[in-house]
């Protein structure tokens, strides 16, 4: 068993200051770290994405002022299904760090991280539009790609390549105008 | 007449306006929304998805390699620096370092790439503004650029240059005399735009303090590249995370003060004036050098003579037919491979006069075209997520490997993406004239806001 303040408790590695600060501040809530090709990656859990990514962009010494990114990778079969990713950069300090948190297929939900950054909306319409995913506290969450009537969520595993999509008539409004 | 009783209750409507999809200043196709009170834009809205092509979806049902094809239509003005940070992202995951000259040959098609993207953002909001003498010039001179990345890369703007682990061709011959020739005629384009635009009273006036952000919402809507220097921040990914050669190379990050629209104007303006010099370092320091003449072809026996011999028959006649393979685009040769492909048999096709002419080459060059369980190139199950600097900004590929012979996961995140979303912020209380000139600034493309 290697010192505390190098392993998470699940005995897990934390080399870097970032990871280290993580470790410290949430303990338990960080499953799993690893530093593969050079990325910086915390599996946290899911109840505690939005203080996490609120201590990163807050705290002073991190201050990942910017969110580079939030995508999702569907695992289907396998649970925990969804897994949603976040890239976040530090301007000040040139660093990079990924967090990623596992989501159920049968309670495919998420806090928003729409209070602390502004692009977290559209990106967040975005995984909702092509995972289904869906985040609590989202003001406006609308599909952004696809259509309105589109059946389904293109990007996850399922969802087979050469689907077709129902034709749709035309939108008619209350006046009668199309 | 209307009594100052009826002034009063003179009401106004706010009136919703649909600007595009099909507008002839929306670049592509993309829909704004406007709640417009007179001429003031009160609330701004942008509709996309209209470009939708399942980039991503496409990606995981071919092979590694295949989805180049599919990055040169992310930004089609600067399909080179797409291909180039695909491919750097999947080197991550395996890796792999590319040779030396490979990395080179990349940053000079990435600054080239970069010089046309500006020339096209700038020419395109100049003529939206009316100038459309500064657009002739800046098109005319985007067409050397690109007729020298079509010496290149035998393609204009599909290009599929990049290939995991290198690139697909060496440079042609005389490459560094073709280049600084037509940097010089570009230079002196931009100089004679410069000279039309950057004082134009007409001009500043149309473009200085409107469509300004802080740098505040700039953060927090995740600008990166042009639009967010000119708010101040030196954030380049060249600088910041150096990839490929960057940091042997001198060059400066030009930042503006105010955050509007003639700051972003002015700052690719200068850009351009910075990658040109890059890419003279790089034609001074490349290793390798350049052809003067071409290189001798291989010569290659045609498959129906080799049968002939090895039935017996008569060859006498055939004996001279040899096909002739140039080393740089249309075939491939082994002594220039090493300069631009790395020496991973697992990862870069052989040679073609291997798979030719023996069966380990053939056997190698099956094992990674053939699609299917344990072919394709070995790419660990892993992730990997690589930045490089597009011409809108930061440009990330993030992928995922489960081990298979294609990629489980392709992300591409596109500067356009985060800046059509802050968009709203530039033009909420701004003027609906003022819409054209601050949406131009932003250089939206559609291949890579919607992918």
């Amino acid at each position: 068993m290697t010192d505390e303040s190098t392993s998470t408790s699940n005995g897990l590695p934390v080399s870097s200051t970032v990871l280290r600060k993580l470790h410290d501040r949430f303990g338990a809530a960080l499953l799993s770290v690893h530093a593969r090709a050079g990325d910086e990656t915390a599996n946290v859990r899911r109840e505690t994405i939005a203080d996490v990514l609120s201590f990163l962009k807050t705290d002073a010494e991190l201050a990942f002022e910017l969110l580079v990114d939030i995508t999702a990778v569907d695992w289907f079969p396998r649970e925990p299904r969804f897994e949603v990713v976040y890239h976040l950069l530090s301007l000040s300090t040139r660093r990079r760090i990924r967090i990623k948190t596992d989501v159920p297929s049968d309670d495919p939900r998420l806090a928003s991280a729409t209070p602390l950054w502004g692009v977290a909306n559209w990106l967040e319409r975005e995984v909702w539009d092509m995972f289904g995913i869906r985040f609590d506290g989202h003001p406006d969450l609308r599909r952004i790609l696809m259509y309105e009537e589109f059946e389904g969520h293109p990007l996850r595993k399922d969802y087979p390549i050469r689907k077709r999509q129902p034709l749709l008539e035309p939108r008619i409004d209350v006046h009668g105008n199309i | 007449m209307a009594t100052s009783e009826h002034d009063s209750e003179f009401r106004t409507e706010d009136m919703l306006l649909n600007m595009g999809p099909t507008h002839p200043a929306m670049h592509g196709i993309v829909r704004l929304i406007l709640q417009l009170e007179g001429e003031t834009v009160k609330r701004a809205e942008a509709e996309i998805g209209y470009l939708h092509r399942a980039f991503e979806k496409h990606c995981e049902t071919g092979t590694w390699t295949q989805a180049f094809p599919y990055t040169d239509r992310l930004n089609y003005v600067s399909p080179l620096i797409n291909n180039f940070g695909y491919a750097a992202a999947v080197e991550k995951l395996i890796g792999i370092k590319i040779p030396e000259r490979a990395e080179y040959i990349r940053v000079i098609m990435s600054e080239i790439s970069r010089i046309t993207d500006h020339l096209t953002c700038i020419g395109a909001t100049a003529m939206e503004l009316g100038a459309m003498t500064a657009f002739l010039y800046l098109m005319k001179a985007r067409e050397w650029l690109w007729q020298l990345i079509a010496d290149v890369t035998g393609g204009r703007v599909t290009v599929s240059y990049g290939r995991i682990g290198g690139v697909k061709a060496d440079l042609p011959i005389n490459f560094d005399e073709q280049c600084r020739r037509a940097l010089k005629d570009v230079a002196k384009a931009i100089t004679e735009v410069d000279k039309l635009l950057t004082r134009n009273r007409i001009f500043v006036d149309r473009i200085r303090d409107i469509g300004r952000i802080s740098t505040e919402d700039a953060i927090s809507y995740g600008f990166t590249g042009p639009v967010l220097r000119a708010c101040g921040v030196d954030y380049d990914v060249r600088k910041a995370f150096p990839y490929h050669v960057y940091d042997r190379l001198d060059f400066d990050i030009p930042i503006g003060q105010t955050g509007d629209t003639y700051d972003r104007y002015l700052v690719r303006m200068e850009e351009m004036n910075q990658s040109a010099r890059i890419i003279e370092q790089c034609l001074q320091q490349i290793p390798g050098g350049f052809d003067r003449q071409h290189p001798a072809g291989v010569r290659l026996t045609p498959a129906s003579v080799l049968s002939e011999t090895q039935l017996g028959g008569h060859i006498e006649e055939y004996s001279e037919t040899f096909m002739e393979l140039p080393p740089t685009l249309r075939g491939s040769e082994r002594q220039r491979r090493p300069g631009i492909l790395a020496d991973d048999p697992t990862v870069v096709l052989p040679a073609k006069e291997e798979t030719y002419a023996n069966i380990e080459g053939l056997i190698n060059h099956f094992k990674i075209i053939m699609p299917g369980p344990g072919h394709g190139i070995r790419v660990p199950a892993g992730e990997a997520y690589m930045a490089v600097e597009g011409g809108n900004g930061e440009l990330g590929f993030y992928v995922v490997s489960d081990g298979g012979s294609g990629p489980y996961r392709v992300h591409c995140r596109g500067p356009c993406f985060m800046l059509m979303s802050g968009l709203h912020k530039m033009l909420e209380g701004g003027q609906i004239a003022d819409i054209i000139a601050v949406f131009g600034s932003i250089n939206m493309i559609g291949g890579e806001l919607e992918r």
